[in-house]
């Protein structure tokens, strides 16, 4: 009993139809991509630095002009008309189909690099030597898969982000957070990265070289930053390097509690990260496919939670590895490492459970206590087990299933390939490390949390509906309870789409931050009290 | 084992079928002929705007009822026999109850217009209505237009709702000026200006004469009173408000009047059964209040307070300092407190208005003139905070205190443009005061020592 568009259109707000600019912007977007795919099937192009320029344009400008032509002459506002109707964002046809296409990129992007022409110690064929001209001229290399990847991931964040902006330009909480994404894609992941690749060697860094480094990617979403290639790489770069050290250990142990403590997490999720950033704009045509039932909510907290043991137990694995036995050579020794890590880990532990014990469902208890045991008792059979062997496996081993499970697989195959399939954050929101540490904290111990205007919900549903990370905001805003929520990224989206304005992201004061009312404002004072006194 | 029979599993029936399963064990049966499981109403009009899929506006998943013990029989009651204390469901089955909460909801007004029943013609308050739009107005290939008739909150969402599909909609409203009986005004005059920039045909101080059937018995056109212009049109919307949903209960001896009777405890004048929601008509209105107030947040309320009289608790019903809410296309509504329109204006009741020199914002305080107390406010795409003006509304603030308090009750998103300064400067001009804005503090809003 409706009228769901059965047609193959791509994009358009059925019944609505798209305009003739928007289909010429189309086809000039798909030509950009057209230069690209034939790159990728060897097509030779005589001017390389001309065709990837004339691509990348047509590509933005293609998408910028279709977006333009989408909200141009409209009123600001929210823009969700026939979301629900388009094959491409209702799980439809077309749904699957760019699942699949996306999907397919990354497993190419990721395990067979050379059918996009990489080619090792020698010139780039196919679509990345066309991408040779723009690396050199960044880094003096020449283009690796990554380049191509880090550079199409920053155009795709450019041209959505116009969208974006223009979709909510009403709103100047999603304005600016969307510059700011923008801002860290393009200068801290893109670009330093690349100028600072074009040091290596030379006398600031007195002849040492760099490892690639995205300064705002932090561990543990930078698994591998730790490793002894880059901590070498590190120390070889006279102050430069060590301060690059430093920043990291600081940004894991200082900058991102304090932040998180301040903003919640959104601070990183929804205004810094690369992942973020991708999701917001480009994928935030599929918000609405993340699932909300609790029963995605409990695989969510098992399945994010597992990651997290499984990157600590590899880091820790890995460091050890290279540590040596001596105290004479250097304080840090294998041993005393192992103590550290059980050290703090204990530290945390115990500080939850004496403090923050009440705040803890049921579940997650159980969770932290088995988890806890875990990391303890492999630590134990350290003592136990011979030089080589660390753990109960092979470091190098433990790091290689890491890299390809949750690294390759989940962030990038899964993750962002199956956007029109479970929605723009299935990765931050099952996979991520580093948001299921920061959302530890956030829970627990920040002043960030939406508030819920007083009795005004109308239980209509648009908070949740439109929550990447899938979290029944309506469960809570009915209840006239503020949302604390772990996983909640502060995209900011649920306060948006809210026709009441019942929904207000904030900082404020720990006292009260969870506040729930069981008979909600409005109702007399004496039934409020009685309630709320069981 | 106490047997609480509850008709209707809209807003009202649900939150007294909830808090009664968190008081109590008794056994408690919903029926509705409506839909299987419990939705937000409120929320249709995103269902065809295609924002939601209908699943999305069902504020619980459907295993929640089994796992509450809340059984839900999907039933159309047909007659209440107060004596045996039974209902009759589809023309045969019998129900008993020991308690019974009448929550039917309401039914969109028809006044005997000419026409009023023919095909292409509805209301639009239930699931059925919306499922009946799908068939009425499907694009604007099958509509080529649509005439609604009533200017309230539903006609407006109806023409929002339609507007998305690129159908034409002519706008009825036999007020001089949309919702002028509730807004003062400068809101009313916003909202007009609004409505027109949606491209949507207002017809103001119009009123509707027929409609006029085709050869098939579909309507074909309308004809407006006053001018006797004939609109060609393919679908009429009927939403000039809504009245209680009682025609089962004619011989039921339970008091009707506009609707249910209910004393201040929600009792009917039959013992055992009470009446909540937008079906429930108060003997005397309570404060400002309307005897019947069809609003999804005062059935709530309703709902809440019938569970703790059924519970052994017996309370009257006192809602608080009213409020409520609405969205105008892209303006969102709030109000705390009384602001009446110039129509309903009290002796004592002044106002202060500001509008913003061109975004679609407005705000409009009422205070009393003599005791200078702040009376209520109407915000026009400004977030307030309920709690701050409850609180406010409680503690009687003059109307000073809370001009200059302002930034306390903000509830725009972070990074907005703030307007207290400006709203300020045009209230120091008109009343002669030299007020200074506070800055906003966490302290006085959450009332921190």
């Amino acid at each position: 009993m409706s009228t769901y568009d059965r047609s193959m259109a791509l994009t358009g707000q059925p019944p609505k139809e798209i305009n003739l600019n928007q289909k010429i912007a189309s086809i000039v977007g798909m030509l950009g991509l057209a230069i690209l795919l034939l790159a990728t099937f060897n097509v030779s192009f005589p001017n390389k630095a001309f065709w990837l320029t004339l691509s990348l344009v047509s590509i933005s400008g293609g998408t910028i002009w279709f977006s333009w032509e989408q909200y141009k002459g409209k009123y600001p506002g929210i823009k969700n008309d026939g979301v629900w109707f388009k094959s491409l964002t209702n799980l439809g046809f077309w749904g699957w189909i760019a699942g699949l296409a996306i999907t397919t990129f990354y497993v190419i992007l990721y395990f067979f690099p050379e059918y996009l022409g990489l080619v090792n110690g020698g010139d780039n064929k196919g679509v990345i030597g066309l991408f040779d001209p723009l690396s050199k001229a960044l880094s003096g290399n020449p283009a690796s898969q990554w380049f191509v990847y880090g550079a199409l991931y920053t155009v795709a964040i450019l041209a959505f982000g116009i969208k974006f902006m223009w979709k909510y330009r009403h709103n100047r909480y999603e304005r600016i957070r969307t510059m700011s994404v923008m801002f860290f894609q393009t200068s801290f992941a893109f670009l330093i990265p690349e100028f600072m690749a074009r040091l290596n060697g030379s006398s600031v860094l007195q002849g040492g070289s760099l490892p690639f480094l995205d300064l705002k990617n932090i561990w543990p979403l930078n698994y591998y930053n730790f490793e002894s290639y880059r901590i070498k790489g590190f120390l070889s770069s006279g102050d430069i390097g060590f301060a690059m050290l430093i920043f990291a250990i600081l940004s894991v142990f200082v900058i991102t509690p304090f932040l998180t403590y301040k903003f919640g997490k959104r601070w990183y999720c929804s205004w810094v990260c690369g992942c973020g950033g991708l999701a917001e704009t480009i994928g935030d045509p599929f918000r609405q496919l993340s699932d909300k039932s609790v029963k995605a909510w409990k695989i969510e907290r098992w399945v994010i939670h597992s990651v997290v043991v499984f990157v600590t137990l590899m880091t820790t694995a890995v460091i050890y590895s290279y540590l040596g036995n001596d105290t004479s050579k250097y304080w840090l020794t294998k041993t005393t490492f192992l103590l550290g890590v059980a050290a703090l880990l204990t530290l945390v532990f115990a500080w939850v459970m004496i403090f923050k014990r009440d705040q803890l469902q049921k579940d997650a208890k159980y969770g932290a206590i088995g988890y806890f045991v875990i990391i303890i008792s492999l630590i134990a059979i350290h003592f136990f087990s011979g030089e080589g062997h660390v753990f109960l496996f092979k470091s190098g081993a433990l790091r290689k299933n890491y890299s390809f499970l949750i690294g390759s697989i989940f962030s990038g195959v899964i993750g962002t390939g199956f956007y029109p399939i479970f929605g723009n954050r299935a990765w931050c929101r099952f996979g991520c490390p580093m948001a299921a540490m920061m959302g530890f904290q956030q829970r627990l111990f920040s002043k960030f949390r939406i508030t819920t205007n007083g009795g005004q919900c109308i239980s209509c549903g648009n908070c949740s509906t439109y929550c990447e990370m899938g979290i029944d905001v309506r469960a809570y805003a009915q209840k006239g309870e503020n949302i604390v929520r772990s996983s909640c990224v502060g995209c900011g989206i649920c306060s948006a789409v809210c026709p009441r304005g019942v929904l207000k992201l904030e900082n404020g004061p720990l006292q009260g931050r969870i506040d729930s009312n069981q008979v909600l404002l409005g109702n007399d004072v004496d039934l409020m009290e009685l309630v709320n006194s069981k | 084992m106490e047997n609480i029979v509850i008709i209707g599993n809209g807003i009202a029936g649900v939150s007294a079928a909830r808090h009664i399963r968190k008081l109590s064990d008794k056994r408690i049966i919903i029926v509705s002929a409506e839909t299987d499981y419990f939705f937000s109403r409120t929320a249709l009009m995103y269902v065809y705007m295609g924002h939601m899929k209908f699943e999305h506006t069902q504020p619980y998943e459907n295993w929640f009822w089994e796992k509450n013990r809340i059984e839900l029989v999907n039933a159309f009651v047909n007659k209440v026999d107060t004596e045996n204390k039974a209902l009759t469901l589809d023309g045969s089955r019998t129900l008993h109850y020991d308690k019974l909460i009448l929550a039917t909801g309401s039914k969109p007004n028809k006044f005997g217009w000419p026409g009023q029943d023919l095909h292409g013609v509805q209301g639009l308050y239930s699931k059925q209505d919306l499922d009946l739009l799908e068939v009425n107005a499907p694009n604007k290939e099958v509509c080529k237009r649509a005439v609604i008739v009533g200017g309230g909150l539903i006609g407006i969402e109806l023409a929002e709702m339609l507007r998305t599909r690129d159908i034409p909609v002519t706008f009825l409203v036999r007020e001089s000026s949309f919702w002028n009986g509730v807004l003062p005004e400068g809101e009313s005059q916003m909202i007009n200006e609004h409505i027109l920039e949606h491209h949507i045909d207002l017809r103001l101080a119009t009123n509707l004469k027929e409609i006029v059937s085709d050869e098939n018995g579909k309507v074909k056109s309308v004809i407006i009173a006053e001018t006797g212009e004939e609109l060609p049109c393919d679908m009429v919307g009927l939403t000039a408000g809504v009245t209680p949903n009682m025609d089962f209960l004619k011989d039921s001896g339970i008091e009707l009047g506009r609707g249910i009777k209910v004393n201040r405890h929600l009792e009917t004048n039959i013992p055992d059964v009470y009446a909540i929601g937008d079906c429930a008509e108060q003997h005397e209105a309570i404060g400002n209040r309307r005897p019947i107030e069809a609003v999804w947040y005062t059935g709530r309320m309703m709902g809440e307070t019938v569970a703790q009289t059924i519970c052994g608790n017996r309370i009257e019903y006192k809602p608080g300092h009213w409020f409520n809410s609405a969205k105008f296309l892209d303006i969102e509504y709030q109000t705390y407190g009384w602001v009446f329109s110039e129509r309903g204006m009290k002796d004592y009741e002044a106002h202060f208005h500001w509008r913003h020199s061109s975004e679609k914002l407005c705000i409009t305080v009422a205070y009393n003139k003599e005791t200078e107390q702040f009376l209520g406010i109407n915000t026009f795409g400004i977030r307030m905070r309920h709690e701050m003006f409850d609180r406010w509304l409680t503690q009687e603030k003059d109307v000073n205190y809370v001009m200059q308090h302002l930034a306390d009750a903000n509830f725009d998103p972070e990074f907005y443009k703030h307007h207290e300064s400006a709203i300020l400067s045009k209230y120091n001009s008109d009343r002669g005061t030299s007020i200074k804005p506070k800055k906003k503090s966490f302290k006085r809003i959450f009332q921190l020592t």
